[in-house]
């Protein structure tokens, strides 16, 4: 029989971070909130400089729907608001999401379920590419080459369906409506919407799409059963990214959109606005006043736009969770 | 006897789903109809043009695929029925995209001559003859402007990123969270912010302002893209690297961060093609200069807003010279894309 030493008494170990690695933590540390300075200083910039605004309109320039400077010496006479802007925003805005979401469920099923392999990976890429394509050149592009085709379809369905409030106008002129602008921005927001819903919909569990193959079912059976109940939070979410990025477009706006103040619900009439592409406008040329009323206007977006934001973002990453 | 008979070799499986003769004739059947169909309609109808064409193939395809295999039951059709609108609602998706890229070369190129890319538009007004001035001025303040924004918005998003992939810190989820509400802050409204804190305190339009207006559009690209290249860095490396007792900060900076640089250098690229190109912030902070000049602080030109400013006068050789710079633009964003995943499908690789 072998006596067994006693084991040596256990070390204790102690975990610390060196000076090296406090002064390192610090630096990402301070480094990680610049985001959050970022933001802060974004909202309390704007409203120190467009303070003036909200302090003589009040709610008025967010309802109102009038941009009149009226004596340039005497701000007291100045009537301004950006009701019509915040309505045509939003109105182009819900344009663009109900066109691109049929679109992005079929597009990101396609990629995901119907494309042989090696497109895959090529439509993936592609998807990135379109995302990044400058939103100028959408804009250019709108004006020159979607602006007479939209014309058309305008006029046909004015003609046949001008019984739908909607698709009704005061007098039958079609051009910089918010319906160009909603197609356009729908045709920005795609790639955004569909790349949302490829993630998700790739990440359906595969086994139960299998199993409704085994028991007979057909491609689009496992799709309807299993894939799209599965994604439909994350393509809520995704929608609502292309919803907070079409109200917040400005370039692509400002070229296919008639700036009147009024507020307009006819998508084929040729008059609207949105915030952003107002700001695009009336700097140029604008007054002190009124450039702190554009300021205010930026603030009312940055607001609208983060909420936005932010709810997508909680949707779409509690979709992520469940994987 | 020399002959094996393999009998007991199992016979090939069966794969009822992969393409076969018959499902090759009935594609070919169902485009030969629906090609009748469209042109059909396009002759009758008010249809014309490729859009015609598309319109007739969209309603034809999905009816004729439903209609041809009813007879094999009601799931069988709405499978070929969903199909077929899969397929030519992504084919939409496509005309834009593809439209996009042909107009854009085809009216840009119009705008090119020899030495459109090393003159400037000192000495021609937008209007001139397309044989003279260029977008030189341009592109030199749009390299100048991204390059300051990338000095610092890549450190600060790989920082960012670091926090929340080595750090782990506290604010964490905070900072992700953050940075992906920075990612929809408008363009205009980062515009705006620069306009009131940089332009208005130092005097003016400048290349700074413009530069610091992109840092904050391009700070949640790299942060985020960042952030998903941290994560593929094996924890066996940082253990090993711990084990030899080195500290967070050697680890990190020798370690993690050199074995996944090119997927660094791949989140700068797509951080600089999401930037490459924004218009509205430059409107509010660098505004326009018809010359080349690298003074950072005075105004300078770049790429959008030579389009921008060229679009708007609607003459005829400056709508043109408005597609030669969407040519050129393009051009660069398609190049700095095809470099970020040259660089991606080598860090995969390894």
């Amino acid at each position: 029989m072998q006596t067994l030493e006693a084991p040596p008494e256990q070390r204790e170990i102690k975990t610390y971070y060196t000076k090296v690695d406090k002064v390192f933590r610090g630096f990402v540390s301070a480094s990680a909130l610049f985001s959050l300075v970022v933001l802060l200083l974004i909202a309390a910039f704007l409203l120190y400089r467009g303070f003036e605004i909200f302090a003589d309109f009040g709610l008025g320039f967010i309802t109102t729907s009038k941009w009149d400077i009226g004596n340039p010496e005497d701000t007291s006479t100045a009537v301004l608001g950006i009701g019509a802007m915040l309505v045509g925003s939003v109105v182009t805005a819900f344009v663009a999401i109900l066109v691109a979401i049929p679109f992005a469920i079929a597009t990101a099923l396609f990629i995901e379920y119907y494309a042989p392999r090696f497109l895959r990976t090529l439509l993936t890429a592609v998807l990135d590419l379109v995302a990044a394509v400058p939103s100028v050149i959408y804009g250019i592009w709108g004006y020159v080459v979607l602006l007479p085709l939209v014309e058309d379809w305008s006029a046909t369905l004015y003609k046949y369906l001008n019984w739908f409030p909607l698709f009704d106008v005061q007098t039958p002129i079609f051009g910089r409506s918010p319906l160009l602008a909603g197609l356009l921005l729908a045709v920005m927001i795609l790639p955004i919407v569909t790349s949302v819903a490829r993630e998700v919909y790739g990440q359906a569990p595969r086994d139960l799409v299998d199993a409704s193959y085994a028991l007979g079912g057909t491609k689009w059976g496992g799709i309807k059963t299993v894939v799209l109940p599965f994604g439909r939070s994350g393509l809520v979410g995704g929608a609502m990214l292309g919803l907070g990025r079409a109200m917040g477009e400005t370039v692509a706006v400002y070229l296919t959109l008639n700036l009147v103040f009024k507020v307009n619900f006819q998508i084929l009439a040729s008059s609207g606005g949105n915030v952003a592409s107002l700001i695009a406008n009336k700097f140029g040329e604008a007054t002190a006043y009124e450039l702190k009323a554009l300021m205010a206007a930026g603030l009312v977006l940055f607001l609208v736009t983060l909420l936005v934001n932010f709810f997508a973002t909680v949707i779409v990453n509690r979709s992520r969770k469940i994987i | 006897m020399t002959t094996f008979q393999y009998t007991d070799v199992a016979p090939q499986p069966r794969r009822p789903w992969d393409h076969s003769r018959s499902t090759a004739l009935r594609v070919v059947v169902l485009v030969v109809l629906s090609g009748a169909f469209a042109w059909l309609l396009n002759s009758f109808t008010g249809l014309s043009g490729f859009l015609g064409w598309y319109v007739g193939l969209a309603f034809a395809m999905p009816l004729i695929a439903f209609v041809g295999s009813v007879k094999h039951g009601w799931n069988m059709a709405t499978d070929r029925l969903a199909t077929s609108l899969v397929t030519v609602a992504f084919a939409a998706v496509t005309i834009p995209w593809v439209s996009i890229v042909v107009t854009v070369y085809q009216k840009g190129s119009k705008a090119f001559h020899a030495k459109y890319l090393t003159d400037d538009m000192r000495i021609t007004p937008s209007s001139d003859l397309l044989q003279y001035g260029g977008v030189a001025h341009a592109i030199i303040g749009t390299l100048l402007m991204v390059l300051i924004a990338s000095l610092i918005a890549v450190p600060l998003g790989i920082l960012a990123a670091v926090y929340i992939v080595e750090i782990k810190g506290r604010f964490a989820k905070m900072v992700r969270f953050l940075t992906q509400a920075m990612s929809g802050v408008p363009s205009i409204v980062a515009g705006l912010f620069i306009y009131a804190t940089v332009v208005v305190s130092f005097g003016g339009f400048s290349a700074w302002a413009g530069a610091l207006s992109l840092v904050i559009l391009m700070l949640p690209t790299v942060a985020r893209t960042s952030e998903e290249v941290l994560k593929i860095v094996p924890d066996d490396l940082r253990s090993a690297s711990y084990a030899l007792g080195a500290s967070q900060a050697r680890t990190t900076f020798r370690v993690v961060l050199p074995t996944v640089i090119s997927g660094l250098v791949t989140s700068a690229v797509l951080g600089i093609a999401r930037v490459v190109g924004e218009t509205a912030p430059l409107i509010l902070t660098s505004s326009y200069f018809v010359a080349k000049t690298t003074s950072l602080t005075e105004p300078i030109a770049s790429l959008p807003i030579y389009i921008f400013s060229s679009l708007g006068l609607g003459d005829d050789n400056a709508t043109t010279r408005a597609w030669g710079g969407s040519l050129v633009l393009l051009g660069v964003v398609f190049l700095l894309f095809v470099f970020a995943r040259i660089l991606s499908s080598r860090i995969t690789r390894k």
